[in-house]
């Protein structure tokens, strides 16, 4: 009796963690990730997939386990997506084989023409001075090119994963840049709080490192230069942290009515407990110096869950490696957490996994969900160098054991948008 | 959580080849002016470019204009006059608790560098390191930030304060109308008071046009309506940018604002697209709702395409269902993820003004009501995804 209509604090259903699955640098799969990541390895390599002669930045997180010779962004992304959604699906047992009974919410990077099909269509042109968009559109026209358009369409992937297993309704592709991988879980957390469905899809997916994307990030300052040392180059809190390592990964959870899941005998991984987003309108790319969307984004999250500072054990950091995110997220994790900051525990897994930006909520998430199972906390790795301004315990490059009972996540976006997931283990 | 709310439109901002705002937009449909296609730029390919903007009054700061690209700032435009039209610009308070829900594609690529590395390339020796060195060198660092989607959000945070939330919906049409569902579902539930929804487009750009020629019929001239472009179809590529404010009743009684619409139903499907998948997915969207449909004051403001067999799916299952309807994209283009809002936001003038403009094309059939419109269906049946229907209805 007492699980039948189990509500939250705020009288909604219960929302509970099914089935999850993830895909990063480290390998594929919840088992290799979690025993990676708490031995304190690293995924990051130098980049061979393609030349990077000229590119300021050489290394990365890249998936080469997963990747197949001549995939573009996009097919790379969706090969992740269902890695990841095979496994959940497969550990939470819903539904039939390519039936899921709820909507897929598709955490994607954005999707565009590559470097490879724009040579092969200036081939095609026929062109032979100089080269312009009117002559490959006039290559364009050949019904050879049509699957460069079937593979650039914006919601191609997600109708793809849909069409896999079976999802219900329209999917929905987002994008709240780093964010987005929490974003994907949010929504499928509120559409079961509305009693819209029983259960949903939510994944992560990103595998968008190409020339051009280092390229970009580089001009933009973000990523560390460590090339000679790929495995050390990510060091989030440390003093000497100089910038984000690109990452590539998936992960994916099935987010289910509590009542659904215990009435049909599924385990419950976990529960989401609550969320919270503010969004910044400081800078394009910088977060606001006085911390104040970061903060009010973990007191949403907070009273969201209808929890107070200091119910929360550990925190999952965004911890990306940059000067500005580490020290701002310690400016908000202080200002939020106050004297109890200094009994939580606070570890970035990109320390490890690297920034695979829009997978890294659903990844980390996850992270933060076994975290809980196995009452045992990755650490950051690459702590040589304390930060003095920043004074945390970063679980320093060793695992820990640890009571955790309740995480908070945190994601924090380029452009400005932030999300932060409050998660739990079974209800007692 | 399950009770529902009442949703109602309080602010709309459009623009388009047509013009700023409804009553341009309405004075120039109800004209039965040609549409304002452009059959030369991107010639042979007919576009449809949005109207000249004056940026500086939506967004004062030259550095934020410059930051941006067309698609932003058309979008951070159209998203300053549906709050300007909530009267909620410029309302802190408000706008820090102010939701939004964008749908939004990649931004402009620099076809210019693009142009020329595939011209100069030929002559290295290395090619792939060659396009490195170029794109080190000759992107402009900012450029990625007008290209990433959640950027036309991160904008309208920057420049009109809106901070609540902030999520970005892609995939052509579909994203649109999930867009609105997701911010109508969250007010009714109790979830969300007051959201900015909406999106842009600039389909008047040539790396867009490259991309829809791979694999979609592009408009050729003579111009024809969207019901009439034969068997394979065709779209026609636009710059537009279509905003709404959405609040509970209760939230913009007590701040006192008016209402444009009441937004009784948004709905959204997805079908694999074989034949006759479209025309059954928009008749069970229509039995779910036909129930609150009042026959002899509602129009339909279609979002037909003119993409094959699509446009001639709905064309039939519209016919059959027999209210007065117009599709837009003969008169706007088509602008993908901004699609839905735009003819959402047409759909509000209709009921608002009470009057429908004239047909252009054989789909578009019906005259206004006699009794005036209290009451304005909004499809979508996207290019090649992307089923909704909205009900919009007059508040008297």
């Amino acid at each position: 009796m007492a699980n039948q209509g189990r509500r939250d604090k705020a009288g909604r259903p219960v929302v509970a963690i099914t089935g999850m699955g993830i895909v990063t640098p480290l390998g594929t799969g919840k088992a290799d990730n979690w025993k990676k990541l708490t031995a304190g390895e690293s995924g990051i390599r130098t980049i061979t997939r393609f030349a990077t002669d000229g590119l300021r930045t050489t290394i990365a997180g890249t998936v080469d386990h997963v990747y197949e010779d001549g995939m573009v962004s996009a097919q790379l992304s969706e090969k992740l997506a269902r890695l990841a959604g095979t496994e959940a699906i497969a550990e939470s047992s819903i539904g039939a084989k390519g039936n899921f009974p709820g909507p897929l919410f598709l955490a994607l990077p954005p999707i565009e023409i590559e470097w490879s099909q724009r040579f092969a269509l200036a081939g095609a042109s026929g062109a032979n001075e100089k080269i312009d968009y009117g002559d490959l559109v006039r290559a364009a026209a050949r019904q050879e090119f049509a699957p460069f358009y079937e593979v650039s369409k914006y919601g191609i992937v997600a109708e793809h994963l849909a069409e896999h297993f079976g999802t219900q309704g329209s999917p929905i592709s987002l994008t709240t840049a780093c964010a987005s991988g929490a974003t994907a879980i949010q929504l499928g957390l509120e559409a079961i709080q509305r009693g819209e469905c029983n259960a949903a899809l939510a994944i992560g997916a990103d595998g968008s490192i190409t020339a051009e994307s280092v390229v970009r990030f580089s001009l933009l300052s973000a990523l560390s230069t460590n090339n000679a040392a790929p495995q050390g180059a990510s060091r989030p809190f440390s003093k000497n942290r100089d910038g984000f390592v690109l990452a590539e990964g998936a992960a994916a959870v099935v987010l289910e009515n509590y009542d659904h899941a215990v009435a049909r005998g599924a385990r419950i991984l976990g529960v989401v407990e609550g969320c919270g987003e503010k969004a910044d309108n400081f800078h394009r790319t910088r977060s606001s110096p006085d911390g104040k969307p970061v903060i009010s984004c973990m007191r949403n999250a907070l009273a969201d869950a209808g929890v107070t500072p200091e119910d929360v054990d550990y925190i999952n950091a965004h911890g990306t490696s940059t000067p500005e995110n580490d020290k701002m997220e310690y400016l908000g994790v202080s200002t939020v957490f106050g004297e109890h900051l200094k009994n939580i525990p606070i570890s970035s897994n990109k320390s490890m996994v690297g920034h695979t930006l829009t997978a890294a909520g659903a990844i980390e998430a996850v992270v933060s969900a076994l975290t809980i199972i196995n009452q045992r906390i990755p650490p950051t790795i690459n702590y040589a160098m304390p930060d003095p301004a920043i004074p945390l315990d970063v679980v320093p490059n060793v695992a820990r054991d640890a009571r955790v009972r309740r995480v908070i996540s945190n994601s924090f976006g380029f452009g400005g948008q932030n999300t932060c997931l409050v998660l739990t283990g079974e209800p007692a | 959580m399950s009770d529902r709310r009442e949703v109602w439109i309080t602010g709309v901002g459009i623009v388009s080849a047509l013009g700023e705002g409804l009553e341009q937009h309405w004075s120039r449909l109800m004209a039965g002016d040609p549409p304002p296609y452009d059959d030369k730029t991107f010639a042979p390919y007919t576009t449809f470019p949005v109207v000249p903007l004056n940026l500086d009054s939506q967004i004062p700061k030259k550095g934020d204009q410059r930051q941006m690209e067309a698609w932003q700032r058309i979008g951070v435009y159209a998203a300053g006059l549906a709050l300007t039209d909530a009267g909620v610009a410029g309302k802190t308070e408000i706008l820090d608790k102010t939701d939004m829900i964008v749908a939004a594609g990649g931004g402009e690529r620099d076809v210019a560098v693009d142009s020329a590395i595939l011209t100069d390339v030929r002559k290295a020796d290395k090619p792939d390191a060659f396009v490195n060195e170029r794109l080190m060198s000759d992107l402009r660092p900012t450029l990625f930030l007008a290209q990433l989607p959640n950027l036309l959000a991160g904008n309208i945070s920057l420049v009109h304060g809106v901070v609540g939330s902030s999520r970005t919906f892609m995939g052509e049409e579909s994203s649109g109308v999930d867009a609105l569902r997701v911010a109508h579902s969250r007010i009714a539930a109790g979830q969300s008071e007051i959201s900015l929804v909406g999106g842009a487009y600039n389909g008047t750009r040539w790396d867009l046009v490259l991309l829809f020629k791979l694999g979609t019929p592009l408009l050729e001239g003579p111009f024809k309506p969207v019901w009439d472009r034969g068997p394979n179809g065709a779209i026609a590529l636009a710059a537009m940018g279509a905003f709404v404010v959405i609040e509970s009743r209760e939230h913009a009684e007590k701040r006192g604002a008016k209402p444009v619409a009441r937004l009784s139903s948004v709905l959204s499907s997805r079908n694999p697209r074989k034949p006759g998948d479209a025309a059954a997915t928009l008749r069970s969207e229509w039995d779910s709702i036909a129930g609150k449909v009042k026959k002899d004051c509602a129009v339909v403001v279609s979002g037909a395409s003119g993409a094959e067999p699509a446009t001639s799916e709905e064309r039939k299952v519209l016919a059959d269902i027999g209210l007065p309807v117009r599709a837009t994209a003969t008169h706007i283009g088509n602008g993908m993820e901004a699609q839905f809002l735009a003819n959402i936001a047409l759909g509000c003038q209709a009921v608002r003004a009470g009057t429908l403009f004239p047909a252009a094309g054989s789909g578009d059939i019906g005259t206004a009501p006699s009794k005036g419109v209290c009451q304005a269906l909004v499809t979508s049946v996207g290019h090649w995804r992307g089923e909704g229907l909205a009900l919009i209805e007059r508040i008297d």
